[in-house]
């Protein structure tokens, strides 16, 4: 069976769904050219991974009037904000719809701008314009099209010229509708400014066939620093597309520590651009497979600027009859003299069934640079497996315990105190 | 509690389908200690990773009851649950646990839920056996045995026998690799836990171990069997003479098991 990809939505649909949220015009003609592009755009190609008969393009696009109150969601979403002291400044959306919204004034005062992407279009509208679709382009693929032309909503972060927010900036997405989730981030920091945004995935439909295409964009100006936090956990009825992608203008920073734990078939990319010279990034992902979900995921990074620096920790444990392809790519382009690109990918299998591929991938079109690379990819020790068992620890516990410790080098290392035990919690629940 | 008891009648084992153990018989009981001596390659270390059920090892025949229970139908977990411990010859290095989570894992893998060791106590526990062993308080927090060298790693099967008091624990070459101040700790540790609750097999080639735990059998293997039983001045007579004269009593000409001439 192939899955029809031709586009169940047309121009009248995607002109009466950006007339009916009040966009501008701007927005709307972004939208009607991306659907264009999307009828002739080809699908994206993930190495070794083949996803023609997964379904990207048939689904439910807008949740319908179930929208809670705040108090209405479950513990699982409130225990992600924390108690009112710690939400400090978050923003929680509900199937499309913001229900919870907190901002201190302090941070407002600095001239700092946080909502949903719908207000943020209606009251930023400038801003929004400036950097809607310019990290990620719209004709990159047919999903990207796809994405540009159905987005829903997502989270839009500013941060003025020269101001350091200490406190994290949260955001939690959650679905329980069989619609698709079609969220879009962007977070625009301006010179030697800093700023740490966490966002949390999660979706509860485990049959319907659903699709969740995703984009954040993140654009870090001269000097800056951006430290972005993701765990993803979106349901077994989900079928996702992520592209996490950021562009660091010169001597700025950008950290990325993603959780990657969805349970349905995922295609992930997470693309950095060091664009300025001094430019650093770097990114450390963890990711358990388990049941017979199929993944691909990209971490790669562009050195374009002199003296850029960028490096890539990603270690993955597969359970079950699950299989993931892991692709590292280091791309030092012609003139990024005195750069630096170095990535290590780790993965552990379970069980005979599981399957992983890690591809560590250089490429180097400059002499002056150094670069490095490193992967493994292993069965889990039975003599390892002896020894835990040997003092009574039983296989699942004895498992458990093991690839806690596979994790361990890279959740350890997490920027954020929040990402670390949210990593551990969700570990904790795929290994029982 | 009940004195424990290990019988082993008739067995045999196989690795890779060559036979190790050939019919092998012994019985230790709670308060006795046992030691098995002989040369390298005489099947040893196989008996006591075949007790403890190993994954590469094959029992092809034969008996072993553990406290009257069949142990070669237990799955390796459930062989320690019963109170069986093998103090290894070469531990695994396990990444990213500590020592301290590992053991208290294995403390209450062998708890109700609910009845988990408390985390005051089980530091209390692991303190005074530490300072038993004479272990630095860091070892806790390091990675289960990643980096030790050969000495730490023993003194750790040690303190794991000591946390979680097995009825009966066998020591496989406990004593190689170890000086004479670690291996006085090593053997205050087996000497701490004697009782007559408590049985222990003392896998080695040398008597010196011998000089600090008094064994109540002493056992000389070779060719995959026990070829002669005796008391501790079994043990003295083969630190004084070695084992040639076993050898010639019994007229065995190459005392090793299973290795290609």
């Amino acid at each position: 069976m192939s899955v029809d990809t031709s586009l169940r939505f047309d121009k009248d649909y995607v002109n009466g769904f950006s007339s009916s949220r009040q966009e501008p015009a701007w927005l709307q003609e972004l939208r009607l050219q991306a659907l264009e592009s999307a009828q002739n755009l080809p699908m994206p190609k993930p190495d070794k991974t083949k996803i023609d008969k997964w379904n990207f393009t048939d689904f439910k696009h807008e949740a319908t009037g179930n929208t809670v109150a705040f108090n209405d969601l479950p513990e699982e979403v409130k225990a992600l904000i924390g108690s009112e002291e710690e939400a400090k400044n978050v923003l929680v959306i509900h199937n499309g719809t913001p229900v919870f919204f907190a901002m201190e004034q302090s941070v407002k005062d600095q001239g700092v701008i946080y909502t949903d992407l719908l207000s943020a279009v209606k009251e930023h509208g400038d801003l929004v314009k400036k950097h809607m679709m310019k990290a990620v382009a719209v004709d990159e693929n047919r999903l990207t099209a796809l994405h540009a032309a159905l987005f829903v909503n997502g989270a839009f972060l500013y941060v003025p010229k020269n101001v350091e927010l200490t406190a994290p900036i949260q955001a939690v997405y959650y679905q329980d509708d069989e619609a698709a989730m079609f969220n879009h981030v962007i977070i625009a920091v301006e010179d030697n400014s800093s700023v740490t945004y966490v966002e949390n995935y999660l979706s509860t439909n485990e049959n319907t066939d659903s699709v969740a295409n995703i984009v954040s964009e993140v654009f870090a100006a001269s000097g800056s620093k951006v430290v972005y936090g993701a765990v993803d956990n979106l349901a077994k009825g989900m079928t996702t597309y992520v592209n996490r992608r950021g562009r660091a203008d010169r001597d700025a920073r950008i950290e990325w520590a993603l959780g990657q734990f969805n349970d349905g078939n995922t295609v992930s990319d997470n693309t950095t651009h060091l664009i300025g010279d001094g430019s650093f990034t770097d990114t450390k992902t963890v990711t358990i497979g388990r049941g017979d979900q199929k993944q691909n995921f990209v971490a790669q990074i562009f050195n374009h600027g002199k003296h850029s620096e960028g490096y890539i920790l990603t270690h993955g444990v597969m359970k079950d009859s699950a299989s993931s392809i892991f692709n590292g790519i280091t791309k030092i382009e012609h003139g990024a003299t005195k750069s630096h690109g170095e990535q290590t990918e780790r993965v552990l299998m379970l069980s005979e069934k599981a399957r992983g591929d890690a591809n560590p991938i250089l490429l180097i079109d400059e002499d002056d640079v150094t670069a490095g690379h490193a992967a493994s990819v292993g069965r889990i020790d039975p003599l390892q497996m002896f020894y835990l068992m040997s003092r009574g620890i039983s296989k699942v516990e004895a498992e458990r315990l093991i690839i806690h410790g596979f994790l361990a080098p890279v959740v350890s290392q997490m920027p954020l105190e929040s990402v670390k035990n949210r990593l551990v919690e969700v570990i904790e629940r795929k290994v029982r | 509690m009940s004195a424990p008891n290990l019988k082993i009648e008739d067995l045999r084992v196989s690795i890779e389908d060559k036979e190790i153990i050939k019919g092998l018989d012994l019985e230790i009981n709670g308060g006795e200690i046992h030691a098995i001596m002989g040369p390298n390659g005489t099947g040893k270390s196989t008996l006591s990773a075949a007790l403890m059920g190993h994954p590469k090892y094959e029992v092809t025949s034969g008996k072993v009851t553990f406290n009257g229970e069949d142990l070669l139908e237990m799955e390796v977990d459930e062989r320690a649950q019963a109170g069986l411990f093998l103090a290894m010859q070469y531990p695994s290095e396990v990444s990213g646990i500590t020592n301290a989570d590992f053991l208290r894992s294995a403390i209450n893998a062998k708890r109700e839920e609910g009845q988990e060791i408390s985390l005051m106590k089980f530091i209390r526990e692991l303190d005074k056996k530490m300072d038993t062993l004479e272990m630095d308080n860091t070892f806790a927090h390091r990675y289960l045995n990643e980096g030790f060298s050969g000495g730490e790693k023993k003194r750790n099967e040690i303190l794991q026998m000591m946390m979680l008091e097995p009825k009966l624990a066998i020591l496989d070459e406990i004593d190689s690799g170890l000086d004479i101040d670690a291996l006085k700790v090593v053997a205050k540790g087996v000497n701490d836990m004697r009782s007559p609750d408590f049985g222990c097999l003392i896998i080695t080639h040398y008597q010196r171990l011998l000089n600090y735990i008094t064994p109540d059998r002493v056992h000389v293997m070779m060719q995959g069997r026990i070829v002669k039983s005796g008391g501790p001045e079994l043990a003295q007579r083969l630190e004084a003479e070695g084992y040639d004269w076993i050898k010639e009593e019994l007229g065995i000409k190459d005392e090793t098991v299973g290795q290609e001439a």
